[in-house]
């Protein structure tokens, strides 16, 4: 080093430097073990690389050695919030290859099963996103109206995380005797809870100055980015696929699609997203009420095929999981095992926004914003 | 009284003054402190669970009373882990420094008539000043662990407490105004009698002065209470210990029995704001119903009567602590400042001059 550089670093101003912050894998914010890599300017953050694949299980080319049926307990295990909903998609996708007509029963138990799933992720999403803003109190009020509907799957197919229920063609077991009473009785329980969960975390007047305005997705943004499911009907898009592209028997029930309004700030922002997703429970609610009370009588494996072996072809189905959009795209080369299987999964999708959401605003809110997108690290490293 | 008693206890020379002293000052930490803290942990665990439909601990002695017994022996015994790359004397030194802050501000708060650890002119003052020195410990502890997580914690740490110092000294100025005394042993003793003449109402006396200052006393003791909140980090303050954001804050590097000495400065700290708080607005040791001592003319029961009272206002304040901190979520850091700096400190500050202007009266 010369004088020179010397005399010309001592008239510089106070030099600050960009701060690099790992977040993750191991932080309990993360949702999972996702690495963040963030710029910050104090705390102000400029930058957020999320890293991934901590979690990556090598599903999609698993499947390509598994038969068809075999896949099913595999899918479970990508979103393990809403396995239902993953089992749903999956069954959906191989009966159109497959061409199976359903029975009515079937058809009902399927979309109460999702249903719930969707009430029980949300929840989670709930809880978590209130110890993310610091509440920890929703979050276990949340879990225990959960255990309710872990119990149920329980009493229906003996699992309560990763079911293997919904086969294709048909689903595991009947519903027990009792199924029908419990499912009313909760959801009788469940909607003064949420109420109590409403007044406690959505209305508080702190968690909203935290929220609100916090995060903004504008519409044209999330289509850019294909985001889909709450996320995007935060930001006030009415788009749900049991509506734009039925499937099953959603045509069949009356429900609300809801969407963000800007209550309390702009509309796409943070408590938009998070209160989208309180109100699809009330939803979903309403949809288990209808098929509860249309639930026909019949024998619920009379159309799983003995074997599996689609003809040769390609199908893409979609279905809308609690976490958006879920699409199986299946190659068949007319063997018992699929050539390719691809997976649309919502979380990896949804993602993508973080950086642009996070710009500009504090570390703090990087937690808040991450929590709203409300991800699956299981679905996007799959 | 009892430096008195232990003086003449020990024969009344020099080296009985130095007894009696480390004595006394010993007292408050082990008949006091060390107790309080296993059972302010072990009530922040029960008020938490049963806030949250559950039960808490079960297991350990009777509804896991020895709970927090366990707990200690435990991080007694656990590997005391002083990463490389650690600053090791500032990183050791540091939790010493917080503890004793925090231990500090104990010897000028008034636990009875007879007790106090130092009576000093200066009481309020004193742990005002004394307090600060937690802010130089847990900038130490940030700046040593060599962690970002724990620089971040600590510089919002600093930032928080330095900035509530403010208001809180407001109030504090107002009451000094109206009582003419910064000991809070004067101040205690002036709101003998009942509950109506303690300084959230207005004080001892009759006059007209007093019905006015009961809304600013009240008004007072909000700001009080919220910046003495924002001082122990406890929700919704509790930001430099924000656990979703930054891990543990400042003591995210430490463990065992280091660990516990900011576990036990917390809790130790969690009482002494709220005594403070107590001895300024509320009477302090002072019963708001009379002394059955007097009553039935026994006067060895007064300290002791004294002693439980001061003891459930404090205990009664930290448990609306732990109430607060299982129902809020967190603020986050500029809206803490905001907090402060735009509707605290100005609210202190008009606060003071009308109970400035009343007293004139």
């Amino acid at each position: 080093m010369s004088q020179d550089s010397r005399l010309n670093t001592k008239r510089l101003p106070l030099k600050t430097e960009e701060m690099v912050l790992n977040m993750g894998p191991q932080h309990p914010s993360t949702h999972g073990v996702l690495r963040l890599e963030l710029a910050l300017e104090g705390e102000i953050v400029t930058n957020v690389i999320p890293h991934i694949g901590y979690l990556h299980r090598c599903f999609e080319k698993h499947c390509e050695a598994m038969t068809y049926p075999q896949i099913v307990p595999y899918t479970d295990r990508m979103d393990y919030l809403a396995p239902m909903g993953n089992e749903f998609g999956y069954a959906i996708t191989m009966e159109k290859l497959l061409g199976i007509e359903l029975p009515e029963r079937v058809e009902y138990i399927r979309v109460i099963m999702a249903e719930l799933q969707r009430i029980s992720s949300h929840l989670v999403a709930l809880g978590t996103y209130g110890a993310d803003i610091g509440a920890f109190t929703p979050f276990l009020y949340c879990f225990r109206d959960r255990e309710k509907i872990l119990s149920l799957f329980e009493m229906t197919c003996g699992a309560r995380l990763l079911y293997n229920y919904i086969w294709i063609g048909g689903v595991s077991h009947d519903l027990h005797p009792d199924f029908v009473r419990k499912t009313r009785e909760f959801i009788k329980e469940f909607r003064p809870n949420l109420k109590e969960v409403n007044e406690l975390l959505s209305y508080n007047r702190i968690f909203i100055d935290r929220t609100a305005n916090v995060g903004i997705l504008p519409i044209d943004t999330a289509i850019n980015y294909g985001v889909s499911g709450p996320n995007l009907r935060g930001s006030g898009f009415k788009w749900d696929i049991r509506r734009e592209d039925p499937y099953s028997i959603y045509h069949k029930f009356n429900y609300d699609i809801p969407v963000g309004e800007g209550t309390y700030g702009t509309v796409g922002d943070s408590w938009d997203r998070y209160f989208v997703r309180v109100l699809e429970m009330e939803e979903s609610c309403k949809i288990i009420e209808q098929a509860l009370d249309q639930l026909p009588e019949g024998d619920v494996q009379s159309a799983i095929p003995k074997r599996v072996k689609p003809p040769v072809g390609q199908v893409y189905a979609r279905v809308e999981n609690p976490r958006g959009e879920l699409g199986y795209f299946i190659i068949s080369d007319g063997s018992t095992t699929p050539y390719r299987v691809k997976v649309r999964a919502p979380s990896f999708v949804s993602m993508q926004v973080l950086n642009d959401l996070c710009k500009g605003y504090m570390v703090a809110d990087v937690v808040t914003i991450l929590g709203s997108i409300d991800i699956v690290l299981g679905e996007i490293d799959r | 009284m009892i430096y008195d008693f232990l003086v003449n206890l020990f024969g009344n020379s020099a080296v009985a003054d130095i007894i009696a002293g480390i004595i006394q000052s010993l007292l408050p930490l082990f008949v006091f402190i060390l107790p309080f803290a296993l059972f302010a942990v072990y009530l922040e665990r029960k008020v938490s669970a049963h806030m949250q439909d559950r039960l808490g601990p079960m297991r350990t002695g009777w509804h896991g009373w020895k709970q927090t017994i366990a707990d200690i022996l435990k991080l007694l015994q656990k590997e005391d882990i002083v990463a490389r790359d650690n600053d090791k004397m500032l990183f050791n030194l540091a939790p010493i420094i917080v503890f004793s802050g925090s231990y500090a501000a104990f010897a000028a708060i008034p636990f009875t008539s007879i007790f106090i650890g130092t009576e000093m002119d200066l009481g309020i003052f004193y742990i005002v000043a004394v307090s600060g020195i937690v802010v130089a410990g847990i900038l130490m502890a940030g700046w040593a662990s060599n962690n970002k997580y724990s620089l971040l914690g600590s510089m919002r740490s600093v930032a928080q407490i330095v900035s509530y110092e403010i208001p809180t000294m407001l109030v504090v100025l107002s009451l000094i105004m109206i009582s003419g005394s910064m000991s809070l042993h004067t101040l205690s003793e002036q709101q003998t009698g009942y509950a109506w003449n303690w300084y959230i109402f207005g004080g001892p006396g009759s006059h007209l002065s007093k019905f006015l200052l009961i809304p600013f006393m009240f008004v007072g003791f909000l700001i009080i209470y919220i910046s003495t909140l924002a001082e122990v980090n406890r929700t919704p303050f509790d930001i430099p210990e924000a656990e979703s954001e930054l891990v543990s804050g400042y003591h995210t590097e430490y463990s065992g029995m280091k660990f516990a000495m900011f576990f036990l400065a917390e809790y130790a700290n969690m009482f002494a704001v709220s005594a403070i708080v107590v001895a300024l607005f509320l009477g302090g040791y002072q019963s708001p119903i009379g002394y059955l001592g007097n009553l039935i003319g026994a006067k060895w029961m007064i300290p002791i009567e004294q002693f439980s009272w001061f003891t459930i206002k404090g205990i009664f304040f930290v448990f609306v602590q732990m109430w607060l901190r299982w129902t809020l979520p967190r603020l986050r850091v500029d809206q803490l400042m905001a907090v402060c700096w735009k509707y605290l400190i100005p609210i202190a500050f008009v606060n003071l001059i009308i109970i400035g202007l009343i007293t004139l009266l």
